[in-house]
C-alpha cells in the first residue's frame, strides 16, 4: 500500500556475479548494506501497520525457485524467507557466522564447521539453493554433487586423501588416534580399487553412493 | 554477547541427559564390514545440520509471532485506525496518569515509612510489602490486566519456594501484586536497576549477575539463607533463567530445586489474542516493552497456584526439576524444550559434538573389527 522496496532488491544487489570468491563476499556485504536502511524503514513501518507477512512478491519467489530447479516449493520458499529473517538478526542480507552458531542445534554439529564455510555470507536465494539439495524432489545426482562439494573444500573438483581424513577427523574427534584414522581409510580405499594417493572426482562418488539410498530429506515447515 | 567459558563447564552437569531428546540418527546401526561407502557417505549428520538450518527448537522458543494482518481491506481499515487512535490517544494517556498517580501515592507513603519507622522493622516490613503490592497493582491497572488467579494464594512459610516460568518481567509484577514475594532476579541497568536496588531491596529480593560465573556459589548461599529465615517474604524463583515466548520452556536450572525445601509451581499463561507479553530482550529494552503494552488492549491471563512438590526419595534434582516443569508446562498447556535458556548468550559446551563424534567413532572401529 505505501510502496515498500520489495525484496528483489535484495536478491539483485547481493549476487553481484563474480565468481571470484574473496572478493564476492565482501562485495555483497558493501552492496547488502545499502539496503539495510531501507529494509529496516520498511518492516519497521511494517510491524506498526500490523503487516508483518513476507516481503517477497510473486516475481520473487519464481526467480527463486528457477535458481533451484524447481526443487522447493512455493510455500516453502515462503517459509524458508521467514526463517532466513529470524537468523539474520542485524538484517544485513546475509546471516554472519555468529547466527548461524547461534543455533544449538547446528553448533554441536560435528560437520557444522565445513559446512558453515559453504554457506557464510549468502544471500537469501543460494541460501535456498544450498537447502534445495534436502528437498525431496531434490535427484540422487544433486545429492551426490552436495556430498561432493562439502568433502572438497578447496573447490578444484578433486577430493584427495587428505580431504578424506579430514571430514573423517571432524566426524570423529579425538575418539581414534590419527594413525588409525588413516589406516583405516587406506584399507577401505584399497578395498574399493583406488589407492592411498589417488584422488577421487565427483564420478568416483556417483559410483560409490549411486546405488543405495542416501537419507537426506529435511521437511521444511509450511504454517 | 559475554562468552563465559567456565559456566559452560558448569552448565554440563546441569544437564539431563540430552541424548534422550535429541535425534542420534547418525549411529545408523549398520551391518557388516566397514565400506568407503560408508565412510564417505555423511548424509545423516547433514540432514542433522539441514534441519537445524530449516528450524530448529531453541530458536522456537524465542519467537515472538507477529500479529496476523487483518485490516487491509475497505472497511476493516478504518475501524483498525480508529482502533490506534483510541488506544494511543485516549487509552494511553489515561493509563500514563493512572501510573503516575499510583507512583506519586506510592512514594509519598514509601519515602516517610522507610526513613521515620527505621526503628520498627515488623511494622515497617509490613507496611513496605503492602505498598510494594500497591504499586503492582498499580501497573497492573496501567496495561488494563485482568488475570484470573486460580489455586490457594500462596501464604509465607519457611522452607517453601515458588518457581514459574518466565516470559517477561511483568510476570514478576502480576504475581507481587497478589502476594508480595522476594525474588531473584538478574540485576538491569538504567531506572529498572534503580528501582531494584531501592524499593525491591525491601522485600528482600537476590540480585545476580549472568555474566559472573563466581557468582553462582554466592547466589545459591544467599539463597539459602532466605530460605531458613522465618519471615522473610516467601522467595519466587524463575529456574528458567530467561524469557521464553510463553509457547514453550526451556530446562529449569537445578539451584531452586537443592535447597530442600518444599516447591510451589505457579503456571503463567499470557492469552495472545490481545497482546503478546513475550519480552524479546534482545529486540527491544523494558521501557519499549512497557509502552507496547500501554498502548494494546488489555494483558490478559491465567495464573495457576499449583500443588507444592517435595522430592521424591531417589530423586536427583535435576529430575525433580523435570518433574515441575513437567507439571507447569502441562498446566499451562506449553510444550517442553530440552535445551538451556543460557544458550541465548553462550555457545552450547563442546561436550555435546564430541557425544555425536564418540558414537561414530565407535561404530567405525567395531565395524573394523567385524571381519
Amino acid at each position: 500500500m505505501l510502496g515498500f522496496p520489495t525484496n528483489k532488491t535484495l536478491l539483485r544487489d547481493c549476487t553481484d556475479g563474480k565468481k571470484v570468491k574473496g572478493l564476492r563476499r565482501r562485495n555483497k556485504g558493501l552492496k547488502a548494506k545499502r539496503t539495510v536502511s531501507t529494509l529496516i524503514l520498511s518492516k519497521n513501518l511494517i510491524e506498526i501497520m500490523g503487516n508483518t507477512s513476507s516481503m517477497l512478491t510473486q516475481y520473487d519467489i519464481e526467480e527463486v525457485q528457477e535458481h533451484c530447479n524447481n526443487t522447493i516449493s512455493q510455500q516453502e520458499i515462503v517459509s524458508l524467507y521467514q526463517r532466513f529473517c529470524q537468523l539474520d538478526r542485524n538484517s544485513g542480507g546475509f546471516i554472519s557466522a555468529d547466527e548461524f552458531l547461534s543455533v544449538p542445534e547446528f553448533a554441536v554439529n560435528p560437520l557444522s564447521q565445513r559446512l558453515f564455510r559453504m554457506i557464510d555470507g549468502l544471500n537469501f536465494k543460494e541460501f535456498v539453493a544450498f537447502l534445495s539439495a534436502f528437498s525431496s524432489r531434490a535427484t540422487l545426482q544433486h545429492k551426490v554433487e552436495y556430498i561432493f562439494k562439502v568433502y572438497d573444500s578447496d573447490g578444484n573438483g578433486k577430493v584427495s586423501f587428505s580431504d578424506l581424513l579430514d571430514v573423517l577427523r571432524d566426524l570423529t574427534g579425538q575418539f581414534i588416534s590419527e594413525q588409525q584414522r588413516e589406516l583405516v581409510l587406506t584399507q577401505v580405499l584399497e578395498e574399493a580399487g583406488y589407492k592411498k594417493d589417488s584422488t577421487l572426482v565427483l564420478s568416483d562418488f556417483m559410483k560409490i553412493l549411486g546405488n543405495s539410498g542416501l537419507k537426506m530429506e529435511v521437511e521444511i515447515p509450511v504454517d | 554477547m559475554s562468552k563465559v567459558n567456565s559456566s559452560n563447564m558448569e552448565l554440563d552437569l546441569d544437564r539431563p541427559n540430552i541424548e534422550d531428546y535429541l535425534p542420534t540418527d547418525s549411529i545408523h546401526e549398520p551391518l557388516g564390514k566397514l565400506r568407503l561407502r560408508d565412510l564417505l557417505d555423511i548424509s545423516p549428520t547433514l540432514r542433522e545440520a539441514g534441519g537445524a538450518i530449516v528450524d530448529d527448537s531453541f530458536t522456537r522458543c524465542f519467537k515472538s509471532n507477529p500479529p496476523e494482518p487483518w485490516n487491509w481491506n475497505v472497511y476493516l481499515f478504518p475501524l483498525w485506525c480508529l482502533g490506534v487512535v483510541v488506544r494511543y490517544g485516549i487509552l494511553f494517556p489515561v493509563r500514563v496518569l493512572i501510573l503516575t498517580l499510583g507512583w506519586i501515592i506510592f512514594l509519598s507513603c514509601y519515602i516517610p515509612v522507610h526513613w521515620l519507622l527505621k526503628g520498627h522493622d515488623k511494622l515497617k516490613k509490613r507496611i513496605e510489602r503492602a505498598l510494594v503490592e500497591l504499586i503492582c497493582s498499580f501497573f497492573v491497572a496501567s496495561w488494563t490486566g485482568v488475570v484470573n488467579y486460580h489455586g490457594p494464594r500462596p501464604c509465607a512459610r519457611p522452607k517453601q519456594v515458588f518457581v514459574a516460568n518466565h516470559t517477561s518481567m511483568i510476570d514478576f509484577i502480576i504475581l507481587e501484586q497478589m502476594t508480595a514475594f522476594a525474588v531473584i532476579m538478574q540485576k538491569h541497568p538504567g531506572w529498572v536497576g534503580l528501582i531494584q536496588s531501592t524499593i525491591l531491596e525491601s522485600v528482600g529480593c537476590i540480585w545476580f549477575n549472568r555474566s559472573e560465573a563466581k557468582d553462582r556459589e554466592i547466589v545459591s548461599r544467599k539463597l539459602r539463607e532466605h530460605v531458613e529465615g522465618a519471615d522473610n517474604n516467601p522467595l519466587l524463583i524463575f529456574p528458567e533463567g530467561t524469557c521464553v515466548n510463553n509457547n514453550y520452556t526451556v530446562m529449569f536450572k537445578k539451584g531452586a530445586f537443592e535447597l530442600g525445601s518444599t516447591v510451589c509451581p505457579i503456571a503463567i499463561k499470557y492469552n495472545k489474542i490481545f497482546v503478546d507479553a513475550f519480552w524479546n530482550s534482545k529486540k527491544h529494552s523494558f521501557t519499549t516493552h512497557l509502552l507496547q503494552l500501554m498502548t494494546s488492549w488489555a494483558v490478559v491471563c491465567d495464573v495457576w497456584y499449583l500443588e507444592p512438590q517435595n522430592m521424591k526419595p531417589g530423586e536427583t534434582p535435576i529430575e525433580f526439576a523435570e518433574r515441575v516443569r513437567g507439571i507447569i508446562s502441562a498446566r499451562a498447556g506449553i510444550k517442553m524444550v530440552p535445551w538451556d535458556g543460557f544458550l541465548k548468550y553462550s555457545r552450547p559446551s563442546p561436550k555435546l559434538k564430541e557425544v555425536k563424534q564418540q558414537a561414530f567413532a565407535e561404530s567405525v572401529l567395531r565395524r573394523l573389527e567385524d571381519k
